[in-house]
């Protein structure tokens, strides 16, 4: 494999560990608007993601970083072609950063309130718009020969941008839902895997339909087996979900995201970014990489750095297992 | 208004405001990890309670440097995408490095530190501090050396497409200037977190101490928070001026232009003086009427090390550019308005001179505040004046202001500039501020971003000063039950011995 294929393979594999870690700090902070009864319980779902969700925010951190390191061409295209989705997301994940920090440092239930909005906007706003970006590279931009979009904000919304928004924001719900079946006890524990239950397949229908428009607009032979395991393991995720088997669907739901990752990325290659006006317009993995130097640097530290990362952050996870319960929460301590 | 002030507007303000929270992070995290470790070496509860107030006041702010941060990853791509698709090759790694190896580690185990009081062991919990701590420092220096390479592109050839190459990512990583700037700027971040130490422990020692026994637990505990903030800050000014007169030097070699205008020297001097005021226009470009009151000598010894030297002026230094790269711009539609012009290779004097004198002036006020407050505090004294607190808050603003107009000075310096052209380095690695701008963005959007960007910061400023505000002024009660106090008998809070409390609890929980 070359240098090139090699990193693009490494961007969907942060992409891939960006959403399926944040997809569930994004589930609990919409399940905080929609599936809480009162404040004890909401504090239980913060602080199931509490010592976490920076660090799992950094995976998206690096994946931009890294496109820049290894693609300046995709990066300067994407961020400056989908600029007002990604300004969308800036501004939710600013105040989705704060908010979580500050939420509980004043001791009113207005100041709470206030937050706990910012908190579920922050949450729906990312996953809606990395979807929509997603997909937008993943089917193309109207970009010109230099790789700057031609036309409006408007001409980004077509059908299959508008359903890879869905499929992310459902995915990150049911994803959600499901991280806290696993991670709380007593009463939310079950009323979130009835909701898994009830809503699981509604949640994942705009990912198949993104997934069967990408395969039938430009998927192969491969990808459509890929595109197959995709379905198995939804549908396994959410029998076993129905079974009571959390944690094995929580697994599943991760093959499923994976497989669809495969699929939309797979269909792209050798492209990163297909124009929509002309095909010679297309940004390749050849052409958008950076030099053969820049990557190989780069891959040395991303062979160290990246399983470094993997076990400190795997330690953490294991170091706050335990499930929480709205028996544990402290009571508030502020002046 | 053209897309190019709008986008140097967004980058202005969005920088300054992140680098308002990045020096209080640096210097906070490193000050509580020392507390932390002498704490964990003499079991004294004071260290604790100084751990905890200090590190409740950095998680505030730190939140803060989070998402301001994030929104200088992305805004190359956004504004800047003719920029980063030119130094994309090279500017990259050292970005890329910054996330996978310090923010990884900082947002971790700073994550570790907040829930793990009770969690992990106190050795491993001590060493998570520690970990987020030098992952804060390790993150300045990478994007430093990317910052330093815009001020001093080294280490890279042309590519066959005409935009640099990178060839060796060693001398990115020990460029000279990055050398310079790093202590310089840590220094600065450790400036800042000694100075709110003085600042908030004086406000304390003088509203509840005046009349308490020198021997009194909180007492102590702001004495000693002031003293440590006073030697830091002491030390660390001393750290600046030395490794500030190192960056001179360099700059003085690679970016002789901006020494020019740091000093609105308008004609070479033999030997030059060091201006310390000037009265008259200064964004006159022929310094008509400009007359300073100087020290005679001293600018050559802060470019070369001697009292005799040359320093090139104004006047000089424009054909010398002029000559080597172009007096107009090309001619190009997504230039703009600036398409075919003259290219005016002056930085804006008034703001070059002010601002280096500025950083200079806080600093010095900055650092005469941490001598008094040392000297006025000695062996356990309090002065008794009521000026003495309002006065040491006041002095928390100095270093902030010293580093934003540190910033502000160096980014504006380099102008017209976006990568400044190495002058001993390979031809044509270079970029005009006025080709880096994104050409597919239409004024509306990037007007959009920065009014939302701009009202979402100063929504926020509010409420982290609310809190920040908040939190000092309650002091140690308002982080933990106070250490020297015996715990209510059915209490199950606030204590750090694990074995004492009831273990279903967390110890901390949002
Ligand atoms: C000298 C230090 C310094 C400078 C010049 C900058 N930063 Fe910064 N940045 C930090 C020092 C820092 C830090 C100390 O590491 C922060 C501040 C508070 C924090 O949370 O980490 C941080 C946070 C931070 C984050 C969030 C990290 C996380 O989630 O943990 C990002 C993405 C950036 N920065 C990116 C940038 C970019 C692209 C900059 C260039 C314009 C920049 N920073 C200037
Ligand atoms: C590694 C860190 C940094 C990088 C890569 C960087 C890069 C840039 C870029 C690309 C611009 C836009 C072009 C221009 O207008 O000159 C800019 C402008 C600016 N930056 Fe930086 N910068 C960095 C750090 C900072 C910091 C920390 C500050 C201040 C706190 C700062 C202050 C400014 C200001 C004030 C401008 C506006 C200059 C102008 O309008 O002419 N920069 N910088
Ligand atoms: C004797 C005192 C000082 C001297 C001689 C000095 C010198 C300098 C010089 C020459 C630069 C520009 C470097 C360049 O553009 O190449 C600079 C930048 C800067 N200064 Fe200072 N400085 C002093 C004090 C301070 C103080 C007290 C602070 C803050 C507390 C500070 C913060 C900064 C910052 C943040 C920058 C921009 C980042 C960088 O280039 O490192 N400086 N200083």
């Amino acid at each position: 494999m070359d240098l090139p294929t090699f990193w693009f393979l490494l961007i969907a594999v942060l992409w891939l560990g960006y959403f399926f870690l944040e997809g569930f700090d994004f589930g609990v902070g919409m399940l905080l608007g929609l599936g809480t009864k009162d404040e004890r319980e909401r504090r239980v779902l913060i602080n199931t993601i509490g010592p976490i969700w920076d660090g799992n925010e950094v995976w998206v951190i690096v994946a931009i970083g890294a496109t820049f390191a290894a693609f300046p061409d995709w990066y300067a295209s994407l961020l400056s072609g989908a600029y007002l989705p990604v300004l969308f997301v800036l501004l939710a994940l600013i105040g989705r950063g704060v908010a979580f920090e500050y939420r509980g440092k004043v001791d009113s239930a207005r100041w709470r309130r206030n937050w706990d909005r910012v908190i579920a906007i922050g949450s729906w706003v990312p996953p809606l718009g990395w979807g929509f970006i997603i997909t937008a590279t993943v089917t193309g931009l109207p970009i010109d020969i230099n790789g700057d979009l031609r036309g409006g904000p408007i001409d980004l919304i077509r059908p299959e941008t508008v359903l890879g928004a869905l499929a992310l924001a459902g995915f990150s719900l049911l994803h959600g839902a499901v991280f806290l079946a696993l991670k709380t006890d007593g009463d939310i524990r079950w009323r979130m895997q009835r909701f898994a239950t009830r809503y699981g397949a509604l949640l994942l229908l705009p990912g198949a339909g993104l997934l069967w428009s990408v395969q039938i607009g430009q998927g192969s032979t491969w990808t459509a087996a890929v595109a197959g395991i995709a379905t198995l393991a939804s549908v396994a995720a959410l029998l076993l979900v129905r079974r009571g088997q959390v944690g094995r669907s929580f697994a599943l739901l991760g093959v499923m995201l994976a497989s669809v990752l495969v699929v939309l990325f797979g269909s792209l290659y050798p492209n990163v970014m297909p124009s929509t006006i002309d095909p010679l317009f297309d940004l390749t993995v050849a052409g958008a990489a950076s030099s053969p130097y820049t990557l190989t640097v780069m891959s040395w530290v991303a062979a160290f750095g990246t399983p470094a990362v993997l076990l400190y952050q795997g330690w953490t996870y294991w170091v706050f297992r335990r499930r929480i319960s709205t028996a544990q929460i402290p009571p508030v301590r502020v002046p | 208004m053209e897309i190019l002030d709008v986008a140097r507007w967004q980058f202005g303000i969005t920088t300054v405001y992140h680098f308002l929270m990045v020096p209080l992070t640096i210097g906070l995290a490193l000050l509580v990890a020392i507390m932390q470790t002498i704490w964990h070496r003499t079991g004294d509860p004071k260290y604790l309670a100084m751990t905890k107030f200090w590190g409740k006041l950095m998680l505030i702010n730190f939140a803060m440097g989070v998402v301001t941060g994030i929104v200088q990853e992305f805004q190359f791509g956004m504004n800047w995408s003719a920029y980063s698709r030119f130094v994309g090759d090279v500017f990259g790694a050292p970005l890329a490095m910054e996330g996978l190896v310090a923010f990884f580690v900082e947002s971790t185990f700073l994550g570790l530190w907040i829930f793990g009081w009770d969690r992990v062991s106190k050795r491993v919990h001590l060493a998570s501090i520690w970990a987020a701590a030098l992952a804060t420092v390790a993150s300045a220096y990478f994007i430093l050396a990317a910052n330093s390479w815009m001020q001093h592109p080294v280490g890279v050839e042309i590519g066959p497409d005409g935009d640099p190459q990178l060839n060796s990512i060693w001398a990115l990583l020990t460029n000279s200037t990055v050398l310079a700037a790093f202590p310089h700027t840590l220094a600065g971040s450790l400036a800042v977190a000694g100075t709110v130490l003085i600042g908030i422990s004086a406000w304390h020692l003088a509203r509840r101490h005046r009349h308490s026994p020198v021997d009194d637990p909180d007492r102590q505990v702001w004495h000693t928070s002031l003293r440590f903030g006073g030697w830091v800050g002491v030390a660390a000014f001393a750290a600046v001026a030395v490794s500030g007169d190192f960056q001179a030097k360099l700059m003085f070699d690679q970016q002789p232009m901006k020494m020019a205008a740091a000093e609105a020297l308008c004609e070479s001097e033999e030997p030059a003086g060091f201006s310390i005021f000037a009265i008259g226009d200064l964004s006159d470009p022929h310094c008509g009427n400009v007359s300073s009151v100087t020290v005679p000598a001293l600018l050559s010894f802060l470019a070369e090390g001697d009292f005799e030297s040359e320093v090139q002026g104004i006047e000089e230094l424009v054909p010398a550019y002029q000559e080597k790269y172009g007096s107009h711009y090309p001619v190009d539609e997504r230039l703009g308005e600036l398409s075919g012009m003259p290219i005016d290779y002056v930085p804006s004097l008034p703001v070059t001179y002010w601002g280096f004198r500025l950083m200079i002036g806080f600093g010095v006020v900055a650092a005469l505040g941490a001598a008094a407050g040392l000297w006025l505090t000695r062996g356990g004294r309090l002065p008794k004046g009521r000026w003495f607190a309002p006065v040491a808050l006041a002095s928390i603003a100095t270093p902030f202001l010293a580093n934003s107009f540190g910033w502000i000075f160096t980014e504006m310096g380099r102008q017209p500039f976006v990568v400044v052209p190495n002058p001993t380095g390979v031809d044509g690695v270079f970029m005009y501020t006025a080709s880096a701008v994104s050409p597919g963005v239409s004024l509306g959007e990037a007007l959009f971003s920065l009014v939302a960007l701009t009202l979402v910061y100063a929504a926020l400023a509010v409420v982290e000063l609310f809190l920040l505000i908040k939190y000092a002024r309650a002091g140690v009660e308002g982080v933990m039950r106070p250490p020297w106090q015996d715990p209510p008998a059915d209490s199950d809070e606030g204590s750090t011995e694990p074995e004492k409390k009831d273990p279903d609890v967390l110890a901390f929980a949002y």
